[in-house]
């Protein structure tokens, strides 16, 4: 076997499987999205504008991303922070705090469900505290604050840990000599993790935040779970469109939203949290 | 002024001890440096001095103020690490500067101290590069640099030289040595390398099993090591060692040979003698030539004195084969003796 075509074939089967499963649908969806019976239009992109719906579930998402998301970053931060310290016992508090990460979104939202609804453990409580005399209505469409709350907070809860994960794994990395030469040269706690750990973290912090903003652009199961169609999303309303509206070019449009949308936002960290060349280890 | 006192530091990890009581006293700028195998705790000592490390007992003071108990930027010290721990997020400028931007000192000050100092390491001209695009010995530079421009009263430097080629590190050594006596600072370094410490050091500790075994100066340390370990760690080749019994007054037979020892002494004594304190000549101890070294300025012979392996360096110009008896004769004021039970030297014979 030629040692120059042997890493081509090995990587020939992913390569296949990737054009057919996600290059090829990808073609589908432009196609979709951008032809009709007599050829290119911006037709279904002006469709998908045009409904009243539209800016609100655009701007829903966006808001959610951007709350839920430096949230993580920060929770990760201070959670990974204290874990990496840990001699003994680090692994079994890792593993504890990335179970959420083995439910399904879907879980997850019917779990925050199940303690804001009417019949729900929060009322329960607030009841049998005498707080309230009757259950309160927490998810009507009187309260969508409340709902964001309620997503948020399932989110936080369901997706924190994968943040956690890739800067405990890129805390490791960083040699302890650095923290002790700022140690030496005068930094204190706070100012070793400004100017040690959050510089030498940041290939690890970009990574998590393109995933997470990617993932929270995606965001459906939890409110739906939560939300129904009170809070609507992007990934939601293309489902709509798809499967209740029947019309598959608009839903198309919307996927090429949600592609754009993250896109922007990889370029964005990409070029925020870019490494100057030379600056590496 | 900043004299260092270590009063009976001790550190154990757990029920290891890496140093039993060390008391050492380090004069104002004078340059000390640890010697020693890999784990005599050397090192560790250093970290106690530098407060990256406990002590579980003693005491460390700095110019008159007891700092055991503070944190390393409260005790008037600076830094080089073995592995230079230049910051790679930063630009060879920010890395100098890292310490006195910490004071808060005013730029024009710090861009002074920055530039003086680069200077002086030869490094002015790489100010805005990263450590990603600096070799090794200029990485060496910005680390010596970014504590020379704290101005520290103490300067404690880690193995600083261990990860550079020879030539390099021969070069900067020299370079250290001018530098450092320059800033008046006093100067403790960690070293495995004897010819480093001997190079470098206005006083050697020669450590072992977490113990000073000696601090004198380097040739007090080469001439008339305290214990047979220093004498045996000290010197390439080291010192050879015979074991010899008392018969009569004041003398010794050491292989075959009758020597004048230290009078009053034990009945069974160790001779040493350094192996270029060796002559051919009549009347010495018989050797067998086994091994031939020739290093151009001296030749290396080993060979066995009594069954035991004798070194000797010698002239260049001698001519001698594997298989051949030679008679070394020690220059009689170069004969140390060790006591074999405590390994600890007796008194030079005058």
């Amino acid at each position: 076997m030629n040692s120059k075509t042997l890493p081509y074939l090995l990587l020939a089967p992913a390569t296949v499987f990737l054009a057919v499963f996600f290059v090829w649908p990808f073609l589908q969806i432009a196609y979709l999205a951008f032809t009709t019976e007599g050829g290119f239009t911006l037709q279904h992109f002006e469709t998908m504008a045009g409904n009243w719906k539209f800016w609100p579930t655009f701007w829903n998402t966006i808001i959610l991303a951007a709350i839920v998301v430096p949230l993580q970053l920060v929770m990760a931060l201070t959670m990974a922070q204290v874990v990496a310290k840990l001699n003994t016992a680090r692994n079994t508090i890792l593993y504890i705090f990335t179970i959420p990460l083995g439910l399904s979104d879907l879980a997850a939202g019917i779990i925050w469900l199940a303690i804001f609804e009417q019949s729900g453990f929060l009322n329960s409580m607030l009841v049998g505290l005498g707080v309230v005399e009757r259950p309160i209505l927490f998810l009507g469409y009187q309260n969508l604050w409340v709902i964001f709350v309620a997503v948020i907070l399932a989110e936080l809860w369901r997706a924190t840990a994968i943040v956690m994960v890739i800067l405990v794994s890129g805390m490791g990395l960083i040699p302890k000599e650095y923290y002790e030469a700022a140690e030496v040269f005068g930094a204190g706690p706070w100012q070793r993790f400004v100017k040690v750990t959050l510089p030498m973290l940041r290939p690890s912090i970009q990574t998590a935040l393109i995933l997470r903003t990617i993932a929270a652009f995606e965001v459906f199961a939890v409110v739906v779970a939560l939300g129904g169609t009170t809070l609507p999303v992007l990934v939601g309303e293309t489902f709509n469109w798809q499967f209740a509206l029947q019309d598959r070019s608009v839903a198309a449009a919307y996927a090429l939203v949600i592609l754009a949308i993250s896109i922007a936002a990889t370029l964005v960290f990409l070029r925020l949290l870019r490494t100057p060349k030379g600056a590496t280890v | 002024m900043a004299e260092i006192q270590i009063k009976g530091v001790g550190k154990s990890f757990g029920s290891f001890t890496a140093l039993h009581s060390i008391d050492l006293t380090i004069a104002d700028q004078e340059f000390m440096v640890l010697l020693g195998a890999s784990g005599c705790g050397k090192t560790t000592l250093l970290r106690i001095i530098a407060g990256l490390e406990s002590p579980t007992r003693g005491e460390v003071w700095i110019g008159g103020k007891r700092v055991d108990q503070l944190p390393p930027r409260d005790r008037g010290i600076a830094m080089v690490f073995q592995n230079y721990a230049v910051f790679p997020h930063l630009t060879v400028y920010e890395n100098i500067a890292f310490g006195l931007r910490m004071k808060k000192l005013p730029q024009p000050e710090v861009d002074t101290r920055v530039r003086r100092t680069a200077e002086l390491m030869h490094i002015e001209q790489l100010l805005k590069r990263y450590s990603g695009q600096l070799s090794g010995g200029q990485r060496q530079r910005v680390a010596v640099a970014r504590a020379l421009a704290m101005e520290p009263d103490v300067i404690l430097m880690d193995e600083p030289l261990s990860n550079l080629d020879a030539l390099l590190r021969l070069e900067m050594r020299a370079e250290l040595k001018g530098v450092l006596a320059n800033s008046k600072t006093t100067t403790i370094y960690v070293t495995h390398d004897q010819v480093e410490a001997m190079s470098l050091a206005d006083r050697i500790s020669v450590m072992n099993g977490g113990r000073i075994v000696q601090a004198a100066s380097p040739v007090e340390v080469y001439r008339n090591p305290a214990a047979r370990f220093v004498g045996s760690f000290i010197g390439n080749p080291p010192m050879n060692f015979l074991p010899a019994e008392k018969h009569g007054d004041g003398r010794y037979h050491v292989a075959g040979l009758s020597l004048a020892g230290p009078p009053g002494a034990a009945q069974k004594l160790e001779f040493a003698i350094r192996p270029e304190d060796l002559a051919i000549a009549p009347g010495g101890l018989k050797a067998i030539a086994r091994v031939i070294e020739p290093l151009g300025a001296h030749t290396l012979v080993t060979s066995e004195v009594g069954g035991a392996l004798f070194r000797a360096v010698l002239d260049s110009d001698i001519r001698i084969a594997p298989g051949d008896e030679l008679s070394l004769v020690p220059k009689p004021d170069r004969i140390r003796w060790f006591d074999p039970e405590t390994s600890s030297a007796l008194k030079a014979v005058p």
